[in-house]
């Protein structure tokens, strides 16, 4: 029957359609991505961010809230938003990355580096580590000193040059862009000095504690050699 | 399409089979696992929810594990089930003829077991449903493994998301609420229809009657046509 090219070739059509949208999905969805309003952002994931959290959106009254920094410090801090203001403040463009597969690129961060704001706490020579605590309970993750004095880690507090909406982790989140977005943590209100390295949430979950875009949770190789060697054994 | 959808009164009604068991499991496997999979699949995408989401991890489990048991549940009726009837489905389904492109273009047309608009349903279901467990598998590997980290099955599978759903409401509509379709969800729910419909609104289709126990006792699901089970 000669009709059945025709529906044959409808399906195999979408099938080519969505295929081709594997590969060159990006780029078609940055260029379609130009004639959607922004007001849709709300509704529809569409400027590139989605908002994922573990346990919803915390509560923070920016009015009461402390940004406190404790642990192996000289003079624990408790800072409130004005006073994170004080500090002198950077300017930075960068990408953000998700483990999960989606970027944004050139996103225009304000904030502090970490260096400025532990130069007020002052470190004792043992700290080794940054534990940071989310308001977002239990969410937790850790970064190591040097990693945090990476010229592009910082405090941000404001996002593409206004304050950090809620959802984007206002009133303060780290950013890391050399490492996946799980270590960028949102709502910081706690920051801990270490001489030990406690996992993040996500580590604890499997992912790996230094995420390196493009060289780390190579979980596959990690599982076959593991088999390996379980197999010389 | 106007007029009276009604049988007369006073005759018996008599239905004619429109759907065997394999063909309606198939479609009510895939409507319910759809709606699981939407529900936690928004849950997890749309800011506004995702954002809300107590436990992510077990929703995105949910989402997960209910896509996995749709493909096996789809594998198992075709592996178990009529086979030769879901081949004559397709084979219908995919032959869009003359009439078909007429009545698609708005003209009358005489229409057979399925409409054109069905077809269409069918097909774009069909290749939405592949796409999905494929642009699926890779979301999952890429999030499992920094290697296989690609922005293309995302977009395939947001778009397939919203495409679907603008699918879902139409087709809803029109097995739901318009007086002159709805009566086709009684083919998909108990496999038969009343003859004086399909005879005006599948005109080139002649279907075998319903045995009149089963029309009689029309509530119970039970099929009395023999199934071609897999040898």
């Amino acid at each position: 029957m000669n009709d059945r090219v025709v529906g044959r070739a409808a399906f195999l059509g979408i099938l080519g359609a969505g295929l081709a949208g594997l590969a060159w999905g990006k780029q078609v969805s940055a260029f379609a991505g130009r004639f959607v309003p922004d007001q849709l952002e709300v509704v529809l994931p569409t400027k590139g961010w989605r908002i994922f959290t573990i346990r919803g959106i915390p509560r923070i009254d920016l009015a009461r809230y402390r940004l406190r920094v404790t642990g192996l410090v000289e003079r624990p801090l408790s800072l409130s938003l004005a006073d994170l203001r004080s500090l002198p403040q950077v300017e930075q463009v960068s990408d953000f990355h998700c483990v999960t597969g989606w970027s944004v690129y050139d996103v225009q961060w304000r904030g502090i580096r970490f260096d400025d704001l532990l130069a007020e706490a002052g470190l004792k020579p043992e700290a080794r580590w940054l534990r940071f605590i989310s308001a977002e309970a239990p969410y937790v993750d850790t970064l190591s000193l040097e990693q945090a004095r990476f010229p592009d880690a910082m405090l941000a507090l404001d996002m593409d040059g206004k304050p950090l909406s809620k959802p984007h982790g206002s009133p303060a989140r780290v950013v890391m862009p050399q490492m996946y977005g799980y270590k960028n943590v949102k709502w910081v209100t706690t920051i801990e000095v270490r001489s030990d390295f406690v996992p993040g949430y996500w580590e604890t979950h499997g992912y790996d504690s230094d995420a390196w875009i493009g060289r780390s949770n190579f979980f596959i190789q990690e599982k076959t050699s593991d088999l390996y060697r379980r197999g010389k054994e | 399409m106007t007029g009276s959808d009604q049988a007369p009164a006073t005759l018996p009604r008599r239905y004619v089979r429109r759907f065997g068991r394999t063909e309606r499991g198939l479609h009510w496997i895939h409507a319910t696992a759809f709606f699981v999979l939407l529900g936690t699949g928004l849950a997890l995408w749309l800011p506004e929810l995702s954002a809300r989401v107590g436990n992510r991890v077990l929703v995105k489990d949910v989402h997960v594990w209910t896509a996995v048991a749709w493909a096996a549940a789809i594998v198992l009726v075709v592996a178990l089930g009529d086979r030769r009837a879901l081949r004559a489905a397709w084979r219908e389904i995919e032959a869009i003829g003359r009439d078909d492109r007429r009545w698609l273009t708005g003209h009358r047309a005489p229409q057979g077991r399925f409409n054109a608009g069905q077809k269409l349903n069918a097909i774009v279901t069909a290749a939405f449903a592949l796409l999905f467990a494929i642009s699926g598998v890779l979301l999952w590997l890429s999030a499992r493994d920094s290697r296989f980290r690609w922005e293309g099955p995302i977009v395939v599978h947001d778009t397939l998301t919203i495409l679907s759903v603008l699918l879902l409401v139409g087709h809803l509509y029109l097995a739901v609420v318009h007086p002159t379709t709805r009566h086709a969800l009684r083919g998909m729910t108990l496999g038969d229809v009343r003859e004086d419909w399909a005879r005006k609104h599948h005109p080139e289709w002649s279907g075998e009657p319903s045995p009149p126990d089963a029309q009689v006792a029309s509530t119970t699901a039970a099929d009395p046509e023999p199934e071609r089970a897999a040898s």
